[in-house]
């Protein structure tokens, strides 16, 4: 039996709440009703609400593409998923309603200490032009981090490659945050309020962590003890 | 037979998409295979004046799309290859012409009968570039040794990975060994650096290829073209051959050997 969706008009379109169940038998569903009522939806921006289900950027990309032949943009994801954000991101999509403007992006920031910088989400891969990572704990990268792609972390930042993008750690406001990187050269690094950029190429690369001493951001290269 | 369908993207526009296309299509055909070239530019076409076959176009990509045509229909062949056809994009309309099922449709009907099938993708990240990847198995990634084509080269790896099409192959284009040797232009080591992804190919920046373009003829055809000579290796490499890699050193003429032996004899 098909469990009813929800159905909702907000700002920016439509949003529909996904019900519980198993992927397989909720898709069809979902397609069976914009298809019912294609006139309604037809040229509609739709958002979804899927909680914490897991999915991955090709079943976003189909979806996407099934709802697109039926003149209906997917344009954001809502879900609480690590995994199925950074899909939804690699694709394009919002993660978010209303998209906060970038002046206040940092007061609005959901990164309260709520975690207490304990959890942390591992991003086994490297991080391109476009990618964009937002978590509220630490994050740790096993892979390079390009220049265009970008970290915003309530805690830490580790990098396993080089670090090439922008990274900010300590959104929240933590001045004990540090990024750590095998080869340290952000376009950007920002460390809860401070702001810096790296230091023009150099020739030999070597670990190092950034972190805030003295009121001042400085990077200083690890030293086995 | 089933086929193998590549689609050559880039991000930036003016990297060398049309043109690399038209020169793996002809060197792929001249070592004896068929090949489809397929125009994704819809609204924006230029692969049929690359070819030098404008003045035939009688149907296009949409028309077989919408039913008008049979895909063979749509199908021009080439001047001089005779396995060699271009299904050129339609100028009037737009990339919402055409879906991503549309085009592996069509590409997986042409896969039967073709070893080749080569996709022109649009710039850009949008529609039109979802349809050039959606039929592919192998995604070929064009670009030039400037920071600004890396960029998007590199944001384009991210979105064929994405859409699960493997981290697909680069092609550098228009490298200028001069300007790399006075350390003014990043080296092929500098772009792998970032993109880290199978090198298929450098292409040196090369005026054949303009003029070759401009008659509508494919510089692969041109023995003495340096550009010619790395397309028809990457279409080796391609079809699974190992070729190694080319020197991209000027072949030295007399004057170069003269300077050079001024400078060593300056600086000794």
């Amino acid at each position: 039996m098909n469990t009813p969706l929800a159905i909702k008009g907000v700002r920016d379109g439509l949003l529909i709440t996904v019900p519980e169940g198993d992927w397989v038998e909720v898709l069809p569903n979902l397609l069976e009703t914009v298809q019912e009522q294609a006139d309604f939806f037809r040229g509609a921006r739709l958002a979804l609400q899927i909680e914490d289900r897991e999915l991955s950027a090709a079943e976003l990309g189909r979806l996407r593409d099934v709802l697109a032949e039926e003149e209906i943009t997917l344009w954001a994801i809502l879900t609480t998923s690590a995994a199925t954000r950074g899909a939804a991101a690699d694709l394009g999509l919002e993660l978010e309603l209303s998209k906060p403007s970038h002046t206040e992006r940092d007061d609005e920031l959901p990164l309260e200490s709520r975690l207490q910088g304990e959890e942390a989400v591992l991003v086994e891969r490297t991080l391109r032009s476009g990618h964009n990572i937002r978590y509220a704990g630490h994050v740790v990268v096993l892979g390079d981090v390009n220049p265009g792609a970008e970290i915003v972390a309530g805690g830490h930042v580790i990098v396993w490659g080089r670090l090439r993008g922008t990274v900010h750690a300590g959104a929240s406001g933590d001045e004990s945050a540090t990024v750590c990187a095998l080869d340290l050269s952000p376009t950007q690094l920002r460390i809860a309020g401070q702001i810096a950029v790296s230091p023009g190429r150099r020739s030999k690369t070597m670990p190092e962590i950034a972190c805030i001493r003295e009121g001042q951001l400085v990077a200083e290269p690890w030293q086995a003890r | 037979m089933s086929g193998k369908i590549a689609t050559i993207t880039s991000g930036k526009g003016g990297v060398g998409k049309t043109t690399a296309t038209a020169n793996i299509g002809a060197a792929l055909a001249e070592m004896g295979l068929s090949v489809v070239c397929i125009d994704a530019d819809i609204g924006l076409r230029n692969l049929d004046v690359v070819m030098g076959l404008e003045n035939r176009i009688v149907y296009d990509l949409v028309d077989v799309v919408e039913g008008r045509c049979k895909l063979r229909q749509a199908m021009i062949r080439d001047k001089r290859l005779e396995e060699f056809y271009l299904i050129p994009a339609a100028q009037t309309r737009d990339k919402t012409a055409v879906s991503p099922q549309d085009m592996i449709r069509l590409t997986d009907e042409l896969r039967a009968d073709y070893d080749w099938i080569l996709i022109d993708s649009p710039a850009g990240i949008e529609r039109g570039f979802r349809n050039a990847i959606a039929p592919a198995d192998i995604v070929v990634i064009i670009t030039n040794p400037e920071v600004s084509a890396v960029r998007d080269a590199d944001r384009i790896i991210g979105l064929v990975e994405a859409e699960d099409k493997g981290p697909g192959r680069l092609i550098i284009n228009r490298v200028k060994p001069e300007m790399i040797k006075r350390g003014d232009m990043l080296g092929t080591d500098d772009v792998l650096d970032v993109l880290a992804i199978e090198l298929v190919g450098v292409v040196p920046d090369d005026e054949s290829v303009i003029v070759a373009a401009n008659k509508g003829l494919a510089v692969v055809l041109d023995p003495r073209s340096k550009a010619g000579g790395a397309f028809r290796n990457i279409a080796r490499r391609l079809n699974g051959e190992n070729v190694p890699f080319e020197a991209l050193e000027e072949q030295d003429g007399f004057f170069g050997r003269l300077s050079r032996l001024v400078k060593s004899g300056g600086e000794g």
